[in-house]
């Protein structure tokens, strides 16, 4: 098939962008999206013109670093679908594709469609794990945990911190991507004792960084490629309101 | 410099070797851990769990990734699961049998010490993952869950549905965060090494390039950790992430850290088959799916019916067949070459024919449609994302794919290579699974040397050191800047007129035709001749076009490439001198009648471990010989 591209094209954060038209030729049902840049960028080394910078590592829809908005949605027109793991198959001849960077204040963009997602590392800096230093942690089975919770856990605990949450929502939002670890961790006894200093810090460096607030329209759910629950905004918003009473209390 | 290859074993019986180390080891005092600056690259399983635990123990550390977060490191992608030796399930395991089956499975050629040391700390990685918060599979009574792997006859695989690989790496990270928030790890994400430095001898620093700036910067320490993965991607197509390269090990080789067993390659039996050739990688389906899934192909050369039309006694359960008592279940290299075995005979299946089915009726039949969603759902999911195909109504199609590499730098017994100072973790050294890995074994072996034997050994060195580190102005520093900003310019000035993937592809090739899954003496020859004609081509006629000033994913991929063109020369001469078939390592001209791998345990019974002798040179090889105490060497046996 025959494609046209709009692509957002930026020197660097300190340059203004512009969408730059290519038209994407020969391109089969069988490539995955990111295959479809590869040939078109091959193209254009080939003319003399810089390849087009985007994020991609493993391709196979796990590490989070590719991510771009595709007709307005990031990852694409497929529900639960990473853009390295959209394929060619769902356009058709004649299509025209406009490719833009996630776009929020807090991940500026770095060149064309790469963006800095740093933001995201600092907020789980800031509270995302549990303090276990390495040695002496116990038996493996010496505290059960019921299936149900495990499982919960594990639903939370697949984001892949891709940011597509934050492109998708109007008021770039990190709740989702918050609110995921809050719960993964919330949900295990193992997690618990630190839980509301965990939620309390994390919140705050959500804010620190320039993430807008959650206003439940759910675009984010929508768009996480990962599936993951509206549930757990809920989930650290009463986690949050639990922690913010106990420490007024104390 | 004259080169003695001291493993460093201790003295004693193999149970009690760790113990020992453990008890002899000189420590560093607590007060004076701070004093020490340690570079990690890498932010994968082997390389975040060493920098956090490196800096709970209250070192200096420093550590670098070329992604844009440590969390992206392409050990996120491991499906199956982690080995350890819990013995939960009461079906007989034990430390010595998975100590044991490693070595097998190794097919003889690992050191029996280190295999023996990782086998005693798998269980206090499943306890110090759990306590992280990593959410392994549990059973309705709340405990853990396991499944059986390839080249096991117990239970003893550890599982987060098919991410495990995912979660651990995300406790790793998590740790590794909470000491950034400490102050005792300082991380430098999109940061590539380029080069290693050594003064007097020791590694004390790096040279790397800040990727969006495009800044060489100088790094000094008192020792560096390389956790910089596998060179499967030598192969060009492979189930290894985009990013993933061998500079950093190569770097470390050309300044004299010996590369060891570069040829064991493991093909992983269970990919999804090509499709074209616009393919840039190639995707895994975990080897958990042989728990459930049969293989087979059609009894009938050149049979094109839909696979749900071939009645049952047409098809050829081939695995089940050879190999009855372990049937789909066979190690990873048994299984692939069988694989190749049948499509060579014309019965492949899928476009080129280069593809066997993987079948699940019978397990969907057996348990239900909704068990097998609930072991498999994501991989099914995935499987038909690229390929288009419902795997629950009629089998999946796979092939073999390279997927892991054996071999690594040389390391002794505490993980240090023959450049002292220099520590090798993970993937990328060699030394814990022979010449072939076992499933389940990797997310193991990155942990075991990050969390519980680098972070110990590492202070042996310290220890028995006084000058810890230099000024990063030290003119050793400035040399290494000035080769690498020159390196750079001239991969930027050749404007020739070929793009750098082009030569990825056609170094691809070569490997894939001459040093793959099968090779011969004239198959390494050709590959030798064809590697250097393609590197002299590389460097006239590459085209890399921008700056060395900003994000340039061009000149990444360039300085990457460039290495893999020397790279895949050491790996075929590796594979050249070794005449025998071992592992991931299968020499046509040695095999038993029925075309299983024909080891030579007098002549190759030892490590083969390379000296760089300049490009275009012949490297030279030093050997340790491995001695077997506690395992009888026996022929690989899976009947």
């Amino acid at each position: 098939m025959n494609l046209t591209l709009r692509v957002w094209r930026q020197k660097n954060a300190k340059t203004s962008g512009q969408f730059v038209t290519y038209q994407a030729t020969d391109i089969s049902a069988e490539m995955s999206f990111l295959e479809m840049l590869d040939v078109v960028n091959e193209e254009l080394i080939k003319k003399g013109e810089e390849q087009i910078a985007f994020d991609h590592d493993c391709r196979e829809g796990i590490c989070g670093s590719c991510g771009m908005v595709i007709n307005g949605t990031p990852h694409g027109p497929l529900s639960a679908t990473t853009t390295c793991q959209l394929h060619m198959r769902f356009f058709k001849d004649g299509d025209t594709i406009t490719i833009e960077p996630w776009r929020a204040s807090s991940f500026p963009i770095i060149k064309d469609l790469v963006v800095d997602r740093t933001a995201f590392d600092r907020i789980i800096q800031s509270g995302g794990f549990v303090s276990v230093s390495t040695g002496g942690a116990p038996d493996g089975n010496a505290i059960p945990i019921p299936k149900e919770d495990a499982d919960k856990a594990m639903d939370a605990a697949q984001c892949i911190g891709c940011g597509a949450c934050v492109a998708a929502c109007k008021n770039a939002s990190a709740m989702l991507f918050v609110s995921a670890k809050v719960s993964h961790l919330g949900l295990l006894p193992q997690g618990h004792v630190e839980a509301d200093r965990r939620v309390l810090n994390m919140v705050a460096t959500m804010d620190e960084e320039g993430f807008g607030n959650c206003t439940n329209t759910g675009s984010c759910e929508a768009a996480c490629p990962k599936e993951i629950s509206l549930d757990n905004i809920a989930r650290m918003n009463r986690a949050y309101a639990k922690a913010l009473f106990k420490n007024k209390l104390a | 410099m004259s080169i003695t290859l001291e493993s460093k074993i201790p003295s004693g019986p193999v149970g009690q070797k760790w113990s020992r180390y453990r008890q002899d080891m000189k420590l560093v005092n607590p007060a004076n851990k701070r004093k020490f600056d340690v570079i990690v690259v890498g932010s994968g399983l082997a390389g975040a769990s060493a920098a956090a635990t490196l800096g709970e123990l209250g070192y200096n550390v420093k550590c670098f990734c070329f992604q844009d977060s440590p969390r992206r490191a392409h050990s996120i992608a491991a499906q199956g699961g982690i080995n350890a030796a819990k013995n939960y399930r009461n079906d007989g395991d034990s430390i010595y049998r998975l100590f044991y089956d490693t070595i097998k499975g190794g097919d003889f050629r690992a050191r029996e010490a280190n295999v023996h040391r990782l086998a005693e700390v798998s269980v206090n990685i499943i306890d110090q993952c759990v306590a992280q918060g990593v959410p392994f599979a549990r059973e309705y009574g709340g405990l853990l869950d396991n499944r059986s792997f390839g080249g096991a006859q117990v239970s003893r695989t550890f599982y987060a549905r098919g991410q495990t690989g995912q979660q651990l790496l995300l406790g790793a990270y998590q740790a590794l965060s909470r000491q950034i928030a400490a102050g005792t790890v300082t991380m430098y994400s999109r940061t590539e090494m380029l080069d290693l430095v050594l003064i007097d001898g020791h590694a004390k620093g790096i040279i790397t390039r800040d990727l969006i700036s495009g800044a060489i910067e100088a790094h000094s320490a008192s020792a560096v950790v390389l956790a910089t993965g596998g060179y499967g991607n030598v192969f060009y197509l492979s189930t290894n992430a985009k990013g993933c390269n061998v500079t950093s090990t190569f770097r470390a080789y050309k300044k004299g850290a010996l590369f060891a067993n570069p040829c064991y390659t493991q093909i992983h039996p269970t990919c999804i088959p090509v499709s074209g050739d616009y393919q840039s990688k190639l995707t895994l389906m975990s080897e958990s799916l042989r728990n459930d899934g049969r293989v087979w192909v059609p009894k009938k050369e050149g049979d094109n019916r839909h696979p749900n039309e071939i009645p049952e006694n047409e098809r050829d359960y081939y695995l089940e067949r050879k190999y009855p008592s372990y049937g789909n279940l066979a190690p990873r290299d048994i299984a692939s070459r069988a694989a190749k075995q049948v499509c060579d005979e014309g019965r492949g299946v899928g476009p080129g024919g280069r593809g066997v089915y993987l079948d699940f009726s019978a397990a969907i039949q057996r348990f239900g449609r909704k068990k097998i969603e609930e072991r498999y759902g994501n991989l099914f999911e995935m499987y038909e994302r690229i390929t288009g195909e419902n795997a629950y109504d009629q089998p999946m199609r796979i092939y073999p794919a390279v997927h892991y590499t054996m071999g690594g730098l040389w390391v002794d017994y505490e993980l240090m290579s023959n450049i002292p100072g220099l520590f090798v973790i993970g993937e990328a050294n060699f030394s814990d699974h022979g010449a072939n890995r076992l499933g389940a074994s990797a997310l193991m072996q990155g942990l075991a040397d990050g969390y519980f034997v680098l972070p110990q050994t590492i202070g042996g060195y310290f220890a028995a050191q006084k000058n810890g580190k230099y000024p990063a102005d030290h003119p050793e520093f400035r040399k290494a800047e000035e080769e690498v900003r020159a390196r750079l310019n001239r991969l930027l000035s050749i404007n020739g007129k070929k793009t750098v993937t082009e030569f990825h592809r056609e170094l691809g090739k070569i490997m894939w035709d001459n040093v793959g899954m099968a090779r011969t003496e004239s198959s390494l020859m050709h590959a030798l001749e064809r590697i250097p004609v393609l590197r002299q081509e590389f460097w006239e006629n590459v085209n890399v076009l921008g700056s060395g000033d900003d994000l340039n994913p061009a000149l990444e991929y360039a300085g990457r490439v460039a290495d893999f063109l020397e790279f895949g020369e050491l790996l075929a001469y590796d594979a050249l001198q070794r005449e025998e078939s071992c592992g991931g390592h299968f020499r046509e001209e040695y095999q038993t009648e029925d075309g299983e791998a024909l080891r030579n345990d007098d002549k190759y019974s030892y490590v083969a471990a390379w000296e760089y002798k300049g490009v275009d040179q012949f490297p030279t090889v030093h050997k340790e010989d491995l001695k077997y105490e506690e395992v009888k060497m026996s022929q690989r046996s899976y009947k």
